[in-house]
């Protein structure tokens, strides 16, 4: 297997771009991850996207010729292909162009992800989030997409002790990282009691435990790490990537509180990079819901399992804690157009370990992972980036 | 986006009549039934057999829906559970006939058959399990539970 190397970052503002167009959006994160990576469309051999639901959202399947045209690369006939893994799209995506590479096939990939999901009113879009979660035996008897991780919540609390305040402060810290991120959505820091005053969605978690429906596109550009060089004088490359799956419904799980596809996607990230938890300097964790970062701490190993909620209590995570996580804002600040949520974790781990994280910069950050989830668990990604 | 009948139709069995299935291999129990049990992989093809359930059992954890879709609204808010059957399966269903804040993990539950959701006024309607406290309600304690009893592996009470 060959190096692989991450030699462009680009991405869209995230939030409600009532002004601009599904292939607006990709065409502008493309283009920047391109132009930010020095390289030229010929020489690109292939793009992978990661899209959840473009057929509901804009009624537009078959978007990766799409996204190759919306790029300008008609003429070049690059191969495109769409990915599809539901919240997991853009770290699916990731993966196949880092496996396209790794296996000689490809020396230069561009990674798109997208979701442009305010063109459907509130209704729809929350209809087609569940699609994510089993339609026969979960959604079909009125369980949402709330409401699983709610019911994860509901479990943890009463198995570990968490507290309602515990996942309130994940909003409250995302919200203080996001409001230092200019992407995000949503550019302002909130305190405990507006989280917890919030409207209920579905018991215990209120409107601010929520991620938010976004509009929004990431890009990355990948290369041989060999032929990096040319590109770039810093090279960050991705020395381990994961991916696991589990059953489709929540309620066939060994463990309603344990994600058994975070610990096995990233049980396989760090073998392939040599390292543990502990020598990880940032992570981006899928936050979609404020209980999914503190299973996502546990179950990537960085706490033991139940500690999540008190590693909130003792700021462990915060930006100048010993392990920032989410300095981006996470989904919940930064905003989670679904299919790019996974590409835009890679650009934030990407800018630390390029020192261009700005206001939100972790100090000495060399190895960095990122954490991508499909449905309530059913897929997962794990990338550790380092810099060489 | 509406679905034609056929997909409701043929999940009458399962949705009815708590009809699951048992693997041959290991005896392992399945809700919905399963084409192949996931312990015994290539060893269970042909040897899953069918089996009525009882549609009882306790609640593992439960939340209760405020925002929910279309087809929902009417019924707001309402509790949804993770309901482990006694023979050891679990599956998400509504919970009914309780005030809201009675409802407690490990509380016994019994299925009731109920109007899950329909198409409107004209189209077809749909039915299925719903669960209400068992008629003798025991609600299990926090600390009276074992550590068994919290988050059980599948495995360990499927083997009963």
């Amino acid at each position: 297997m060959r190096d692989v190397a991450v030699i462009g970052l680009g991405m869209t503002k995230f939030g409600e771009l009532w002004d601009k167009s599904f292939r607006q959006l990709i065409a502008e994160a493309g283009s920047k991850a391109i132009l930010d990576a020095g390289i030229e469309g010929k020489e690109i051999d292939a793009m992978y996207v990661g899209v959840m639901s473009s057929g509901r959202f804009v009624g537009q399947e078959h978007v990766g010729a799409l996204v190759a045209d919306a790029s300008g690369f008609s003429r070049l006939h690059i191969p495109a292909t769409r990915v599809e893994g539901a919240c997991a799209s853009g770290g699916l995506a990731v993966r196949q162009g880092y496996l396209s590479i790794a296996s000689g096939m490809n020396d230069i990939v561009v990674i798109g992800g997208i979701e442009k999901m305010y063109d459907v009113g509130g209704t729809e879009a929350t209809e087609t989030l569940v699609t994510a979660a089993d339609q026969e035996w979960e959604a079909f008897f009125g369980a949402t997409f709330p409401g699983l991780y709610a019911m994860i919540a509901t479990r943890h609390m009463h198995e570990y002790g968490t507290t309602r305040e515990q996942l309130a402060q994940v909003a409250v810290k995302n919200h203080a990282n996001g409001a230092l991120n200019p992407h995000a959505q949503y550019k302002r820091e909130i305190d405990i009691e507006t989280v917890l005053n919030a409207t209920s969605v579905a018991y215990p978690l209120g409107l601010l435990d929520c991620s938010p429906v976004s509009d929004g596109a990431a890009s990355i550009v990948l290369c041989a790490a060999e032929k990096a060089k040319k590109y770039t004088d810093k090279l960050i490359k991705i020395t381990g990537s994961g991916q696991a799956s589990d059953t489709l419904a929540l309620h066939a799980r060994r463990d309603i509180c344990t994600l058994d596809s975070t610990v096995y996607a990233s049980k396989m990230a760090y073998k392939q990079a040599n390292v543990t938890p502990k020598d990880i300097d940032t992570a981006e964790v899928h936050d979609c819901f404020t209980i999914a970062e503190i299973c996502a701490i546990e179950d990537l190993g960085f706490v033991e399992k139940g500690e999540g909620g008190k590693a909130i209590d003792n700021k462990i995570t915060t930006l100048d804690g010993s392990l920032p996580v989410n300095t981006s804002g996470g989904l919940k600040s930064k905003g989670h157009p679904v299919g790019a949520t996974g590409v835009a974790q890679i650009v934030e781990i990407g800018l630390q370990l390029r020192e261009e994280a700005d206001k939100r910069q972790v100090k000495d950050a060399k190895i960095g992972l990122a954490h991508n989830i499909g449905g309530s668990g059913a897929t997962c990604t794990v990338h550790i980036l380092e810099v060489m | 986006m509406k679905e034609g009948v056929a997909r409701f139709w043929r999940e009458i069995p399962q949705r009815y009549n708590f009809i699951g299935n048992k693997c041959g291999s290991c005896e392992r129990i399945f809700f919905p039934p399963r084409e192949a049990c996931p312990y015994c992989r290539r060893k269970s093809l042909g040897k899953m057999a069918d089996i009525k359930l009882d549609g009882k059992g306790k609640i593992i954890t439960y939340s209760i829906i405020h925002v929910g879709p279309e087809d929902f609204e009417e019924q707001i808010p309402y509790p949804i559970a993770i309901v482990e059957l006694d023979e050891g399966p679990r599956i998400t269903a509504q919970i009914v006939d309780c005030n809201l804040n009675d409802i407690k993990i490990g509380m016994r539950v019994e299925s009731t058959f109920r109007r899950i959701q329909e198409d409107g006024y004209t189209g077809a309607i749909y039915y299925g399990y719903k669960f209400k406290p068992a008629k003798q309600i025991v609600t299990e304690s926090k600390s009276a539970l074992s550590s068994q009893d919290m988050c059980p592996l599948p495995q360990t009470k499927l083997q009963q």
